[in-house]
């Protein structure tokens, strides 16, 4: 687990099946995300079915804002283990939504953040969210992240 | 009931009824034909608590839901000079085709308001503007484009 990992779990590590509450963001724990599984460059996050983030009452289709915010969250945390440990800490410089179906009511939203490409200041990084199956989407995205890089160590005589 | 009474409450029904914008405390205000959308301040929002800065997602959330707004708001001032509204006028919620969000300030623990431009109105799909700003009109902390589907179709 890096540092920036642990801070968004508060420290937990993750275990198989339902993953850690991301309890160092609070909007993405409000929302009850969890983090499933990390690699290199790689997050999977799950955000259960909740009543309180339907968007569309007369359906129970969550509200496309939290499947925004899913991925957001998603694509920060694969950028966060992209490998890199000179990186302190990022922020979202913009994220493409494209929403292909809705979610399924009742079913939780899995997410998977590839982060293919980190430059000395962006990271790029793509993202898709399924209900179903990874083949039947919610919603892709695509993101660039501005990095913020720790101070480099002074070069020693 | 007169035709402003139902277009108001419509607005007034939106952060009632619709749990993910309650979720967020999400208000309306309209002005004319102009919506003006707040998102108060609250611990929930922060994505990044040791800037402090408001959760990208949660701005995201805020800027697509003031284009629905919008959309939404349109849709009952025109069937409004058409005719008067019945008491249960629910038209359909527009649906975002895809977004995309520049995100240009980090978002302060504090009030957030947005605006909705729609830069075209078709019989099928708006493409719309959203911009957000905290102290200052001019210093907007994101703003988005996006295409939603109107009516029921999908």
């Amino acid at each position: 687990m890096t540092d920036l990992e642990g801070r968004m779990t508060g420290g937990e590590t993750t275990p198989d099946g339902e993953g850690v509450a991301l309890t160092g963001l609070p909007h993405s724990a409000a929302m009850g995300m969890r983090l499933v599984s990390t690699g290199k460059g790689e997050a999977t996050l799950m955000l259960p079915y909740s009543e309180a983030l339907v968007g569309d009452v007369a359906t129970g289709v969550l509200g496309g804002g939290a499947i925004t915010a899913l991925l957001d969250t998603c694509c920060g945390t694969a950028v966060f283990v992209a490998g890199d440990k000179g990186i302190a800490s990022t922020a979202t410089l913009d994220l493409r939504i494209d929403y292909m179906r809705p979610a399924t009511p009742g079913r939780a939203v899995q997410a998977h953040a590839e982060c293919y490409r980190v430059t000395r200041s962006v990271a790029f990084v793509r993202a898709v969210a399924w209900t179903e199956t990874r083949d039947r989407p919610v919603a892709t995205a695509s993101a660039a992240f501005i990095l913020e890089r720790k101070p480099e160590k002074e070069k020693t005589a | 009931m007169t035709e402003d009474g139902a277009h108001s409450d419509l607005l007034d029904d939106l952060s009632a009824s619709i749990p993910y914008i309650r979720f967020l405390g999400l208000v309306f205000e309209r002005r004319g034909d102009e919506i003006t959308a707040l998102m108060p301040y609250k611990p929930d929002l922060i994505g990044n608590p040791l800037l402090p800065a408001l959760h990208g997602g949660a701005t995201g959330a805020f800027l697509e839901i003031t284009g629905v707004a919008q959309l939404l708001s349109d849709t009952a001032l025109a069937d409004a000079a058409r005719g008067e509204l019945p008491d249960d006028y629910a038209p359909a919620m527009p649906r975002p085709i895809d977004i995309t969000f520049d995100y240009l300030r980090s978002g302060k623990p504090r009030d957030t308001y947005a605006r909705a431009i729609v830069q075209r109105r078709g019989r099928r799909v708006a493409n719309v503007r959203i911009e957000a700003w905290q102290d200052a009109r001019g210093k907007l902390i994101a703003a988005a484009h996006g295409n939603f589907l109107l009516g029921a179709a999908g």
